[in-house]
């Protein structure tokens, strides 16, 4: 391999990563509350599906390439926040199972999109192309060889992405509202007392991860399919949850763990650049990604330990 | 019996009816937002399933699996663990049963077709008692292990098949051997050739197996105690970790069931599939309808199947896009996960009838 082609396989592992990133660090939010959300794959297909049909109708309005897609994710995080307000309140309100109402976003966004989809679009199955964000290139630094074309041609979304990972820490932990999402989730009797108003602190959490799956779904439909359809996101959030997972609840180490899935997925298409990769099944080489991340799981990283009151409903009346 | 009927008592099956007209009652909004007829929709939906033998032998056949995965849920529900690796376990144990299906020749029916189905039963069990025991052994979190149990035996299946059983120029296996089969000929005539087989009766045993081995067994008490609180079932001298390995075998037993009745019982062959099939993730949903119970499962079952097979006629005969029925089962789990809002829907029935009483 070149190192021509290294460049082009880091450039191809944050295209893919984008929407991981997105949607982990989302579930990093509603987690750190104390609210499982198992839907970030439902929030991600209501944001691929909003942002597919916001940016059809930006580009009929004749808004030009960028704004339409810009549109697009505006869409999506409005979208998903409003999906995610279905699980705060069967989950927080109504005292719901967190792992079932998760699961109900998943179903509902199988279904409502396509049939909303097949609505708006007489009877289509996608969105029809969109033409989505272009990959924009830093100045000066796109020049520097390998690592221009690695890190500084990519689309906006990706920086994006990188920025709010970045923002995500600092708020979590360098900010009051941080600290009293936090302890929401690990104590939220001991939050309620000092007065920290532990309902309301779980529905931003969670709203902040249906914005942030929404965008992440809608990175795939603005960059990578350039259309919405049924299996646009398929099981991207899946990974999201697992790149959370596996990145101890962390946006630092969600986003390393997207970054180590996106380089799984990209991996794919360079591995056949060598001649050794004949001989083995192309179908061992799409499960090594997932070998991989069991073995780093049980090697390395060993215990994460999830937000103590993660899953639990807060009754105020058992303090 | 009794117990049998106590599950089913009357709050916990009322709301779960209500909440089954509620999701029916809000798809009929979503339909007629959309400008569909909801009353003719959903009698296309239920005149396909119970219209004629044909579809009603296919719906059994389309609720078997479902029966199965879902079965595979609850059960390490009940030991307090997130089995969503249904969906590779049922992979692994179809490719399992794919195999002894098609390499053994020369067996009787008697003993070929029940090995093939042990098989399924057993590479599905040991599939999930891998996550089982890297969670007991290592504290690696099962959901995370099982999401990727899911792809890598996606792939693991495909590779199988393409190097041991593909069939010349086809995307699929070959065809098992007859011996293995375990379709109903005589009642597959019977009914249109609906695809009818065996592993429908044993799915329903298998939910009597799971109702007595959880409420009657020493082990099934020690797997609901440990699923209940680990820490005191640690303390009462029990091996959680062995009990951890052992949920998780057995629910990986009932998904690889489901997988191996897929082949021996419906196709007889093994397609290379590009993505997963699903049915893992719907047994999920069925569990949920059916609350975790061996007994809920199968109604949940009947209901999901109904459902999602009937919805093909609607599509047919009312032109509604079939998606709908997806809105329809979320809304259906939604309102038994969060029952609050069904009884605040009830409560007003509820205080009805005790006026009544007193008058």
């Amino acid at each position: 391999m070149s190192w021509l082609t290294l460049g082009e396989l880091i450039h191809t592992t944050l295209v893919f990563a984008t929407a991981i990133i997105f949607a982990s660090l989302g579930g990093v939010f509603s987690e750190k509350s104390g609210v499982t959300n198992l839907g970030l794959e439902g929030l991600m297909v209501f944001g691929a599906f909003a942002a597919g049909v916001g940016g059809f109708y930006a580009e009929q309005a004749g808004l030009g390439g960028t704004s339409a897609a810009w549109v697009g994710v505006l869409s999506a995080a409005v979208f998903g926040i409003l999906v995610s307000l279905i699980h705060a309140v069967a989950s927080i309100t109504f005292k719901a199972d967190q792992v079932i109402s998760g699961i109900v976003i998943n179903f509902l966004a199988a279904g409502s999109t396509l049939y909303m989809v097949k609505l708006l679009f007489e009877g289509d199955g996608d969105t029809g192309r969109i033409q989505g964000f272009s990959e924009i290139s830093i100045p000066y630094l796109v020049d520097i060889p390998i690592a221009g074309k690695a890190f500084f041609q990519a689309y906006p979304t990706t920086y994006l992405a990188i920025l709010l990972v970045i923002i995500g820490y600092f708020t979590l932990y360098k900010t009051p509202f941080g600290l009293r999402l936090r302890s929401v989730g690990e104590h939220p009797g001991a939050a309620d007392t000092v007065g920290i108003k532990v309902n309301r602190l779980r529905y931003i959490g969670v709203m902040i991860s249906g914005a942030l799956a929404g965008i992440g779904g809608a990175t795939i439909t603005l960059t990578t399919t350039n259309m919405f359809s049924h299996n646009t996101v398929s099981g991207q959030g899946y990974i999201a949850i697992a790149a959370m997972i596996f990145g101890k609840w962390n946006p630092l180490g969600a986003f390393g763990a997207a970054v180590f899935f996106g380089f799984s997925q990209a991996i794919r298409n360079y591995v056949q650049l060598f001649a050794w990769s004949q001989s083995i099944p192309q179908e061992i080489i799409f499960m090594l990604p997932y070998l991989l991340t069991i073995i780093v799981l049980v090697a390395a990283v060993g215990r994460s330990r999830a937000p103590a009151a993660l899953g639990q409903l807060y009754d105020p009346s058992k303090r | 019996m009794a117990n049998l009927l106590k599950i089913f008592t009357k709050d916990s099956f009322v709301l779960a009816l209500v909440s089954i007209i509620l999701g029916l009652l809000l798809g009929a909004v979503v339909m007629m937002i959309g400008g569909y007829d909801p009353i003719v929709a959903y009698s296309a939906l239920f005149s396909r399933v119970y219209g004629d033998s044909y579809n009603f032998g296919e719906a059994i056949r389309e609720m078997t699996p479902l029966i199965l995965t879902g079965l595979a849920f609850a059960f390490a529900a009940r030991a307090g663990l997130f089995n969503i690796g249904g969906e590779g376990q049922f992979l692994v144990g179809m490719t399992a049963a794919s195999i002894v299906g098609i390499k053994l020749h020369g067996l009787p029916a008697i003993i070929h077709a029940p090995l093939a189905i042990i098989a399924g039963a057993v590479f599905g069990g040991l599939w999930a008692a891998i996550a089982g025991y890297l969670k007991a052994k290592r504290g690696v979190n099962e959901v995370i292990t099982c999401i990727m149990m899911n792809w890598i035996g996606l792939y693991l299946a495909n590779l199988v098949i393409n190097q041991f059983a593909l069939m010349e120029g086809e995307n699929r296996s070959v065809d098992i051997q007859p011996s293995a089969s375990i379709s109903i000929e005589w009642l597959s005539q019977m009914m249109g050739n609906a695809r009818v087989h065996w592993g429908t009766a044993i799915a329903v045993l298998a939910a009597v197996f799971f109702y007595i081995f959880m409420w009657k067994t020493k082990q099934g008490y020690e797997l609901r105690a440990v699923g209940f609180n680990q820490d005191a079932s640690r303390y009462a001298g029990m091996n959680v970790n062995r009990n951890i390995v052992k949920a998780m075998f057995i629910s990986g037993v009932f998904a690889g069931l489901a997988g191996a009745f897929e082949v021996l019982g419906v196709f007889h062959y093994q397609s290379v599939m590009s993505g997963s099939p699903g049915t893992g993730f719907d047994g999920i949903a069925v569990a949920l309808i059916g609350m975790n119970n061996p007994f809920g499962v199968l109604l949940g079952s009947v209901l999901f199947g109904t459902l999602t097979y009937g919805s093909a006629g609607m599509s047919f005969s009312a032109d509604v896009p079939p998606e709908i029925i997806r809105v329809v089962i979320g809304s259906i789990i939604f309102f038994i996960a969060a029952q609050g809002i069904v009884r605040w829907v009830v409560k007003p029935l509820y205080s009805k009838r005790k006026k009544e009483k007193v008058l």
